[in-house]
């Protein structure tokens, strides 16, 4: 855990008392609506079809149980009982009122809690591993360079005006599970040959209506500079952005329109400038942030104790266990991913009496530590795999141990039309329903591992471009028609979606999805071959084929 | 439109010129971008004070010949969301030294004065009356700072330091 | 920018004047006394252009207690106002799923 102190309280109280202020100054007419949107969207506030919707900040989704409670607080008192988790790793409530918002944040910042660039054309919440600081692949704990990154970039006098939103992740294992390639800046650690760990560099990712795959502009980028090269990075995109379209105005297009050999070379020219300037990272000053991250005494276990043995021989147990449990760092410990996609309900949904008992079941077997996952589910990360099979009663008594985590039903999906007014059209029911076609777990199971993305528009906050399978809402004379892209994945080796063919109405694409699996099951050469895999060996002209061939 | 000089409302001293008008000979004058530069010399040679507004597509490295001689450097926010000139002004102060006054114009608002006053803005053109009758007050906001700017308040991590008992990183120059 | 006032308003057929509300962003109409209303039953039917400009231009000059002010259309069936698409049906009537909790609005 990342302990906040005074500075950081501070900060959250005088940002609470200068929203109350706005949002009195709006009440009374005194700042037009023009004027105030931006200061909303800086805390967080969007106006969406039915109501205000709040987006808090979970910062590298770490989440104490203290501050899971506070969530489930706000979700009673200021909303209707539930909140919703996102891909940004962030958590949205959906039915605020304007008024009650700056009580509702007073709430949230006592305990550390803020909606703060959560929204806005500005360096948006740091997004990284879910599983920082327990993964057994990672070089360090990436949350240390997070938080360096988000304290630099809070309140950032320059960037706070920028031609678009600005999003940043951090990852320091092998193996991606922060999605980097899709964002607008990425930093990957990594040792040079001298065994030093540094970053690579990646900028211009994102989705959208014109998607692309961050570009690599430097290989190895000392610790230390950090914050200097994302300055520097900043500060071109900020003067030379556009600002003239929305549309061009995401990094992407301006590292596109240059090249990003071209465009590293202009971060580089400026960066020379700062580089030894006072944003250079002393050591000191790293480690200061690195010992406000806290880690559990842990006890000396052994693997695959006798408690974890014999509870084995419950098949629901065993089946949960194989599904949604991972390797810990640590012997003995485990990391347990909660599924928030029941079976037909929407996905990553979570009730305040949910939020209250996973905080009890984290302070009982996971020091007290909750991450959220940009997949939308939520991991407890340090469990004694001793402490397994109670764990899974309780997680499974509250609605989250569906064996789903990386099937077919464990879908991405964005709120869709159901809450968003830039939607075309709905995304949570479809997900529901493609959760009860397959709901079998056999069937589930003998899909392997396969990623369904969801959004209700190009805006892509479902990331349909990432998808194995991804689905785009789109509307077309008034009615809901969904593209279909497949072949599309969001790990180390990022790759955009090819469409499939033209768009087919709402009532058929839960068909369309299992019309893929079908000839999924029959093009694959063995059952361990993934979807993915798959579709990279034969295109995508058979799946096209069996999708087209009724329709 | 009132302007805020020292966090008071205060009088403009300064006549705007239009590219095609006489330079007035006595008074402060503040001239747009291109007329400054194709009359640089002459202006310069003027006893009375001289201004530029420079707008947010220019390179503020080229007023790095002038910027001993320039009295008031008028930086531009079409609108509050066009946040260029936040780059421009820091770079003007900290980057090249510019001592002068450095004056926001455009659609200047209240929610804004801490970022100005932290890119090195010293004087403000202000929309509205009332924000700015609360200049002081909304300066005084914010008491936490991330980040090492021109303005030279202390950031967090060196205060931070300082309480942990780190030896300071010593008043290192700012450089942007 | 074109100001809002000049931009030229297309309907197809009957329409309506909505926005959500200031204070708690619920889904409002204009009625024809110039007011907010939240029952779609209330609201001022326009049907063409020329009525649709009267109707939205004060509305939109209202920027206290209602925000995001646009022209939505509607159906007629017998007498009734109905939503004329499915984001307006869904703004009336709320999302089209079963909420985890319900409260109710
Ligand atoms: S993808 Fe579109 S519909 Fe979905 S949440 Fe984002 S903006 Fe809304």
């Amino acid at each position: 855990m990342y302990l906040y102190d005074e500075f950081d309280r501070t900060l959250l109280t005088e940002r609470v008392s200068e929203f109350r202020g706005q949002v009195a100054r709006r009440l009374s007419g005194e700042l037009t609506e023009d004027e105030f949107k931006s200061l909303r969207l800086m805390n967080g506030v969007y106006l969406q079809l039915h109501a205000y919707m709040l987006r808090i900040a979970i910062p590298y989704g770490t989440l104490s149980a203290v501050q899971m409670r506070r969530l489930a607080h706000v979700a009673r008192k200021y909303d209707r009982g539930y909140g919703h988790f996102t891909t940004r790793q962030n958590i949205q409530f959906n039915w605020i009122k304007l008024a009650q918002l700056p009580d509702a944040m007073a709430d949230l910042a006592d305990a550390g809690l803020h909606g703060m660039q959560t929204s806005g054309n500005c360096v948006r919440n740091i997004t990284t591993d879910q599983w920082a600081g327990v993964a057994p692949d990672e070089i360090e704990d990436p949350r240390v360079w997070a938080e360096l990154i988000r304290q630099h970039v809070t309140l950032h006098p320059e960037f706070s005006f920028l031609p678009r939103k600005f999003k940043i992740a951090v990852g320091a294992s092998d193996h991606d599970r922060a999605a980097l390639r899709i964002h607008d800046l990425a930093l990957r650690m990594h040792k040079n040959g001298a065994g030093e760990a540094g970053f690579e560099v990646m900028v211009g990712g994102g989705l959208g209506r014109t998607p692309f795959i961050a570009k690599t502009i430097k290989q190895f980028l000392p610790v230390r500079d950090v914050l200097t090269y994302i300055e520097a990075v900043l500060r071109l995109y900020n003067q030379y952005g556009r600002r003239d379209n929305i549309y061009k105005a995401r990094i992407k297009i301006l590292v596109h329109d240059k090249g990003g050999e071209q465009f590293g070379k202009e971060v580089d020219a400026e960066w020379q400038n700062i580089k030894d300037g006072s944003l250079a990272l002393d050591k000191d000053v790293i480690a200061d942030i690195a010992t406000r991250f806290q880690y559990p005494d842990y006890e000396k276990l052994l693997d695959n104790p006798p408690e974890l043995k014999a509870a084995q021989a419950d098949a629901r147990f065993a089946t949960w266990h194989a599904n949604s449990v991972s390797r810990h760092k640590q012997s003995g410990y485990a990391i347990v991913t909660l599924s928030l996609k029941p079976i037909g309900k929407p996905t990553g949904d979570c009730t305040a009496d949910q939020m209250d008992k996973i905080a009890d079941i984290a302070d009982r077997y996971s020091y007290s530590e909750i991450r959220v996952g940009h997949e939308q589910n939520l991991v407890l990360p340090q469990v004694a795999q001793r402490d397994l099979p109670e764990v899974f009663k309780a997680l499974d008594a509250i609605g989250v141990a569906t064996p789903n985590v990386n099937q077919i039903s464990d879908i991405i999906a964005c709120p869709g039309l159901d809450y968003c007014s830039l939607a075309n059209a709905r995304a949570i029911p479809v997900a529901q329903e493609i959760s009860k076609r397959f709901a079998e777990p056999n069937l589930a199971k003998s899909l392997n591992r396969l990623h369904v993305n969801i959004s209700g528009c190009i805006n892509a906050c479902g990331h349909h471009h990432v998808g194995h399978i991804g689905i785009l809402g789109v509307e077309k004379n008034g009615e809901e028609f969904y593209q279909i892209s497949i072949g599309g994945k969001a790990d180390e080796n990022a790759q955009l979606g090819t469409l499939l063919g033209p768009a087919v109405p709402y009532d058929d694409v839960v068909d369309a999805v299992e019309d893929l699996a079908e000839a999924y099951l029959a093009l694959r050469e063995r059952p361990d071959e993934l979807f993915i895999d798959t579709f990279k060996r034969v295109g995508v002209e058979p799946f096209k084929e069996r999708v087209y061939a009724t329709r | 439109m009132p302007l805020v000089k020292g966090s008071r409302i205060a009088a403009d001293t300064f006549t705007r010129v239009e590219d095609d008008a006489p330079i007035p000979e006595q008074g402060a004058v503040l001239v747009p971008a291109a007329r400054f530069l194709a009359d640089a010399a002459e202006l310069m040679q003027r006893a009375a004070p001289v201004g530029v507004i420079w707008p947010n597509n220019m390179d503020v490295s080229e007023l790095v010949p002038y910027l001993d001689k320039l009295a008031l450097v008028a930086l531009v926010f079409p609108i509050f969301r066009d946040g260029r000139a936040y780059s421009q002004a820091r770079l003007l102060r900290e980057r090249y030294a510019y001592r002068g006054e450095m004056r926001a114009t455009g659609q200047i608002l209240r929610d804004q004065f801490v970022f100005y006053l932290r890119a090195g803005f010293d004087a403000f053109d202000v929309v509205k009356n009332a924000d700015a009758a609360a200049f002081e007050e909304t300066a005084k906001r914010y008491s936490v700072f991330f980040q090492p700017t021109g303005d030279g308040r202390l950031t967090v991590a060196r205060s931070r330091l300082k309480l942990h008992g780190h030896r300071d990183p010593a008043a290192k120059r700012v450089t942007v | 920018m074109t100001s809002p006032l000049q931009q030229k308003i297309k309907i197809a057929g009957p329409s309506v004047v909505t926005a959500n509300r200031l204070g708690d962003g619920a889904v409002v109409y204009r009625t024809a006394r110039h007011q907010w209303t939240t029952d779609i039953a209330d609201a001022a039917v326009v049907s063409n252009a020329t009525a649709a400009t009267e109707l939205l231009t004060p509305a939109k000059a209202d920027g206290i207690n209602a925000v995001d002010v646009y022209v939505a259309p509607v159906k007629l069936e017998d007498d009734r106002i109905l939503p004329g698409n499915l984001r307006e049906q869904i703004r009336m009537r709320g999302p089209t799923i079963e909420l985890p909790y319900s409260y109710g609005a």
